[in-house]
């Protein structure tokens, strides 16, 4: 047991709580605070994937055992995705300091509060904490949304906060039914219990299995419940709704955990089965209508919320599968699709600032300052985000429909997948073409400045696809491992809570 | 006791669930807040319904399961920060908007 565990927790807690107290403190050093706590989440989180290779971490909060005391699990998952983001995090921290985070106030502290949500849901290994972490995290967001304030906003603030506290009463309503048949919350000890349930509660299972299946799919946008997403991303700040981008994956990563690790203990008759019947078809058809939504979508910021819809509609479609190498495919996916999804958002706010007129709107043909340099980052990141050679959209495409092909109704996914890929081509050169070619030549006596350091950002954050398709190879071995870790679940409740609890089941009640 | 603990929850529910369904910011955030109240009663339920039971094991004989009481303490506590939260948020979304519809704007006046 190392304390590094708990760290991603409480840095940016400490941080936030630093930037709260000294609210009265410049903006400089608020930034210089909140950046130098974000890089040591990104150290963090290499170091979370170079330990998380060997073995699973555990953490005993206050040194309690589980299943009584609340515990953190590190494994390959959680220890991706807080790389994944910490990086992002880092990225979007960065653009903001260009100004973003001057529109209102206590932009920083906000932000490293929804830090501490993101790392505490990818670490912990209780689903009550889980709950709360979740909690903390939208608390951040609804405060990030509105940041700036404005009608917009404030119109989709109220949907996005409505319909999040519905999910909250249906998770408590799930964990209720969960602890009452059970008697914990702990993910290992439960899926002992639910493993060993006796046949009368099979029904109860099921239910709360797809009660939480809602409100995570709530969080990761799935058909019925996605409508809320356009609006509150493309209203809020770029910097903010980049950082959304990992949000659906929180949900997804939920999903997965849960699912995969508390519902499917038991080998012969997995509770989860039943989940993934409803869970393929919601995502398929999650999937054609994000296509349909690029395509329709009136500017480049609700354009790049759509890309976000159909980039977990494929997520979720590939998870719904239930295999392992079509599961390391799909993870590889989520590499890719959470930093371009965030590429597009900052994109978008770069390019609006240049235009003299429209700032995104699509039908809008204004003159733009630095087509080339703008339109040359536009071009990389439509190709890798369309699953063109040679970005590692194309890469983590392939090999999902690739490693698919074992699944029998694996048509459907390719159908959907590459028809929604010909959508999000003919859509995102539209755009480009509308923006960079038909406008005049600038002519205002004003040229506008192009920020280098927004410019930077956002390269880089685009070179990250590239880098992500040169080192493709070890990539892929360490998601096959993630992927085989999660289909091994009895590993996981082995690591947590010890040999002699797995076989007598934890203690009776 | 179980027949009264079913009917309240079955009740707040029914309530909560038809106000949030109603269109006015108000309706919604009083069903949004009789819905929590269901919640944390059904959480609180889920450690069987047991009277004159201390919440401290070994003290009598039959005690009561301490955890869900620790556990709906949180969701209380989360649930009044969110219930004021989206008072808050509602009373700004009309201030700007100019009416409390929960879209912002009423489809059958404002578009006349």
């Amino acid at each position: 047991m190392t304390h590094l565990m708990i760290l991603p927790v409480v840095i940016p807690m400490l941080a936030a709580a630093w930037l709260l107290v000294n609210h009265r403190a410049s903006i400089g050093r608020q930034r210089v605070w909140s950046i130098f706590s974000t890089s040591v989440l990104v150290a963090l989180g290499v170091w979370a994937v170079v330990a998380a290779q060997t073995d699973y971490h555990t953490y005993w909060l206050g040194n309690w055992q589980p299943p009584f005391g609340i515990v953190l699990v590190l494994d390959r998952l959680s220890a991706m995705m807080l790389l994944l983001a910490a990086l992002l995090a880092l990225f979007c921290v960065l653009y903001a300091s260009r100004g973003s985070d001057r529109e209102g106030s206590h932009f920083h502290a906000l932000f490293q509060f929804q830090l501490m949500g993101i790392n505490g849901a990818f670490l912990t290994g209780d689903l009550f904490n889980l709950f709360v972490f979740f909690e903390i995290l939208l608390l951040a967001s609804y405060a990030l949304l509105l940041h700036g304030g404005g009608r917009a906003r404030s119109r989709a603030g109220l949907h996005y906060v409505i319909i999040n506290l519905l999910g909250s009463a249906l998770f408590l309503l799930a964990l209720g039914i969960l602890y009452g048949l059970t008697g914990t919350l702990n993910m290992a000890d439960l899926a002992v219990r639910i493993a060993a349930a006796s046949p009368d509660d099979q029904t109860l299972l099921k239910g709360a299995a797809l009660l939480l299946m809602v409100v995570f799919g709530i969080k990761a946008a799935i058909l019925p419940l996605l409508f809320w997403l356009p609006r509150a991303y493309s209203a809020s700040s770029a910097p903010v709704a980049a950082l959304f981008a990992i949000m659906t994956k929180v949900g997804f990563y939920a999903m997965v955990r849960v699912l995969l690790i508390v519902f499917g203990l038991d080998p012969a008759q997995p509770l989860n089965a039943g989940v993934f019947l409803w869970l393929w078809p919601l995502a398929l058809a999650t999937l054609g209508l994000g296509a349909i939504g690029v395509l329709g979508a009136a500017s480049l910021r609700t354009m790049a919320a759509y890309l976000v819809i159909m980039s977990s509609g494929l997520l979720m479609a590939s998870f719904a599968m239930a295999e392992t190498t079509v599961l390391a495919a799909s993870l590889f996916y989520l590499l890719h699709s959470t930093c371009l999804a965030a590429v597009f958002f900052l994109l978008a706010d770069l390019i609006g600032r240049q235009r003299s007129d429209g700032y995104d709107l699509l039908s809008v043909t204004a003159p733009l300052t630095h087509r080339w340099i703008l339109g040359t980052l536009f071009l990389v990141a439509a190709v890798s985000m369309a699953g063109l050679p040679p970005f590692s959209g194309f890469i983590s495409k392939a090999w999902l429909l690739q490693n698919a092909t074992g699944h029998p109704h694996y048509l459907w996914l390719w159908g959907i997948t590459l028809l929604a890929g010909l959508f999000m081509i003919a859509a995102l050169s539209r755009a480009g073409s509308g923006w960079f070619w038909k406008p005049e030549p600038f002519t205002g006596r004003q040229r506008r400045k192009l920020d280098p350091a927004r410019v930077a950002t956002v390269s880089v954050l685009i070179g990250i696809s590239g880098t992500l398709a040169l080192f493709a190879a070890p990539v892929m071995e360490y998601m096959t491992a993630t992927a085989g870790q999660l289909y091994h679940p009895s590993a996981y409740v082995q690591a947590v809570l010890g040999e002699p609890a797995t076989k007598t089941g934890g203690l009776t009640p | 006791m179980e027949l009264m603990i079913a009917a309240a929850l079955g009740i707040l529910t029914t309530c909560g669930v038809f106000l949030i369904l109603r269109a006015r910011t108000f309706s919604v955030v009083l069903g949004l807040t009789l819905l929590s109240h269901a919640v944390n009663l059904f959480l609180f339920s889920m450690g069987r319904l047991t009277t004159g039971a201390p919440a401290i094991v070994g003290l009598t004989e039959s005690s009561a399961d301490p955890l869900p009481q620790a556990l709906v303490l949180t969701a209380i506590v989360i649930s009044f920060a969110m219930t004021a939260f989206v008072v808050v948020l509602s009373l700004k979304a009309a201030v700007e908007l100019r009416n409390d519809h929960v879209d912002g704007e009423n489809p059958n006046e404002d578009r006349l």
